[in-house]
């Protein structure tokens, strides 16, 4: 079954874990059953239109997801999805 | 005085405490750093900067370091504002000016933000400094931590140049040469920080490191005569500076370090062979930027999914500037340019940049009155491989050691 890493600043949604296996064929499914086991997820992954967030990274096997078929990637047993925040630096907030 | 209020994520304004961390734990937003701008009000002046050392240490103030932390410096900054006037006949502009960034210790703009991460990350009891890099910030994180003497871990592509895994490594760093690009050392490093209690300049003391940028623009301003120039020509990678240019501009605003409110516009410049920027701001979604699988020769700057790309369009739509891209060969073209007619030896990233101008000059952007200035970021010598490909000898000739043979050879 498909394994997610899930980064630090999220580990606090998967009760500490480091990795979470899921069931499913695509990403978007994953990120379902992630969301059923440990509610939290899809709101910090997905945007309201359902895309992924700007400031989230995923890579399928250490590819970026948004190089490939982005949320319809499909998914097998072995594979790794990582979590991973993207490295930005705004402005500040005034 | 203590200046340094805490951190907060620019998207959600979720609050932290000061520490090495750069995305909020609420919506992955990035975090940075909050000054006690009340009590820095009454202190900042035009007076007390220029009494400052001639680095950019003289805008300690407005830098995430309190009073009390020694820094760690090579003497960083305050670099050659020229003012451009053959290039500028070349190019129609009457007021252009360069801010010579090659200047600095390690030939990089990178040493400005590598000087204050590291005395941020010595101050607060880090023993490792590390990095992913393009080869740049390589190169300034070695030479600071040495400086430090502080271990050091440099991550960085396989395939770099030669000229930059030299001036890296004399630093005797710890250097991990990975086999992939640059995004893709990025993320390894991001991954790597959970487990090792490293500071990764650009990845989790990011907040304090991206504010060194704002003294490049700091000391542009004060050396026009504390004068807001009409635009800024700007290179972009992750984006990181450009959005620090703004903030900086706003801060000389807020602390009445200028008298004028009229924001510059401020230009973006990227290669197309890694242009993800350049390609959002042409399309109708100037906010969603897809990463590409960057393959140029400007590869201080070549990042593919550059973090901060979505602030730089909203910033160039919003001063009224705009991102342009060269092909290699307008690259190459403009780093000659540059050496023949302003003495300036510049790296890719500074063919880029001058690329850019030069375009945009030809394509009638400006009537040539307009005060424009390009920062020119890197030394030649870093990339000097990609002259040395192509035909730079026009004007060379071999002769004996005799006036026979240098007459017969040499035209005068």
């Amino acid at each position: 079954m498909p394994q997610f890493r899930i980064p630090g600043p999220l580990r606090r949604l998967s009760d500490g874990q480091m990795t979470v296996t899921v069931e499913a064929t695509d990403l978007g499914s994953a990120i379902d059953a992630l969301e059923q086991r440990y509610p939290g997820f899809k709101d910090r992954l997905l945007d309201q239109q359902g895309e992924l967030r700007q400031f989230v990274n995923v890579y399928l096997n250490d590819e970026d997801v948004r190089l490939g078929a982005g949320l319809a990637a499909k998914v097998s047993e072995k594979d790794e999805i990582s979590i991973v925040p993207a490295v930005a630096g705004g402005e500040p907030a005034n | 005085m203590a200046k340094l209020l805490g951190l907060r994520c620019r998207e959600c304004g979720a609050e932290y405490e000061l520490q090495a961390t750069h995305v909020c734990e609420m919506c992955f937003g990035p975090l940075d750093v909050v000054y006690d701008q009340a009590a820095l009000r009454k202190v900042v002046s035009r007076q007390r900067i220029e009494q400052g050392p001639a680095s950019m240490w003289r805008y300690r103030d407005l830098l995430p370091v309190e009073d009390d932390t020694p820094v760690v410096t090579l003497g960083e900054g305050f670099t050659p504002l020229v003012k451009a006037d053959r290039l500028g006949a070349e190019l129609g502009l009457r007021n252009l000016y360069l801010k010579n960034d090659s200047m600095n210790p390690t030939n990089s703009f990178k040493d400005r933000v590598v000087s204050v991460a590291i005395s941020w990350a010595r101050a607060h009891g880090f023993e490792t400094i590390a990095c992913a890099s393009t080869g740049n910030l390589a190169n300034a994180v070695a030479a600071y931590s040495a400086r430090a003497g502080l271990e050091c871990f440099v991550f960085i592509p396989v395939d770099l140049e030669p000229a930059k895994v030299v001036s890296i490594s004399v630093f005797d760093p710890n250097v991990v040469a990975v086999r992939g690009n640059y995004d893709e050392v990025n993320r390894l490093c991001s991954q790597l920080l959970e487990s090792t209690p490293w500071a990764f300049c650009n990845i989790n003391i990011r907040p304090f490191y991206a504010e060194g940028s704002k003294t490049l623009t700091f000391e542009t301003i004060e050396q026009l005569g504390w004068k807001l120039p009409d635009e800024i020509i700007i290179p972009i990678a992750s984006g990181c500076q450009f959005v620090r240019h703004r903030q900086a501009i706003r801060e000389l605003i807020d602390y009445g370090l200028v008298r004028d409110d009229r924001v510059p516009a401020l230009t973006g410049a990227q290669a197309l062979g890694c242009a993800p920027v350049y390609n959002a701001f042409k399309s109708d979604t100037p906010e969603r930027v897809l990463p590409v699988k960057p393959n140029t020769i400007a590869r201080s700057i070549a990042i593919g999914n550059p973090s901060d790309g979505i602030y730089v369009n909203r910033i160039a739509l919003e001063t009224g500037g705009v991102v342009e891209a060269v092909t290699e060969d307008e690259i190459v073209a403009a780093m000659r340019l540059l050496a023949r007619t302003e003495g300036i030896f510049t790296e890719t990233a500074g063919g880029v940049t001058i690329g850019v101008l030069a375009k945009l000059a030809r394509a009638g952007r400006w009537k040539g009155d307009e005060v424009v200035v390009a920062y020119v970021t890197g030394h030649g010598l870093k990339t000097a491989d990609v002259l040395a490909s192509v035909d730079g000898h026009a004007r060379r000739v071999e002769i004996e050691p005799t006036l026979k043979s240098f007459r017969e050879k040499v035209n005068i």
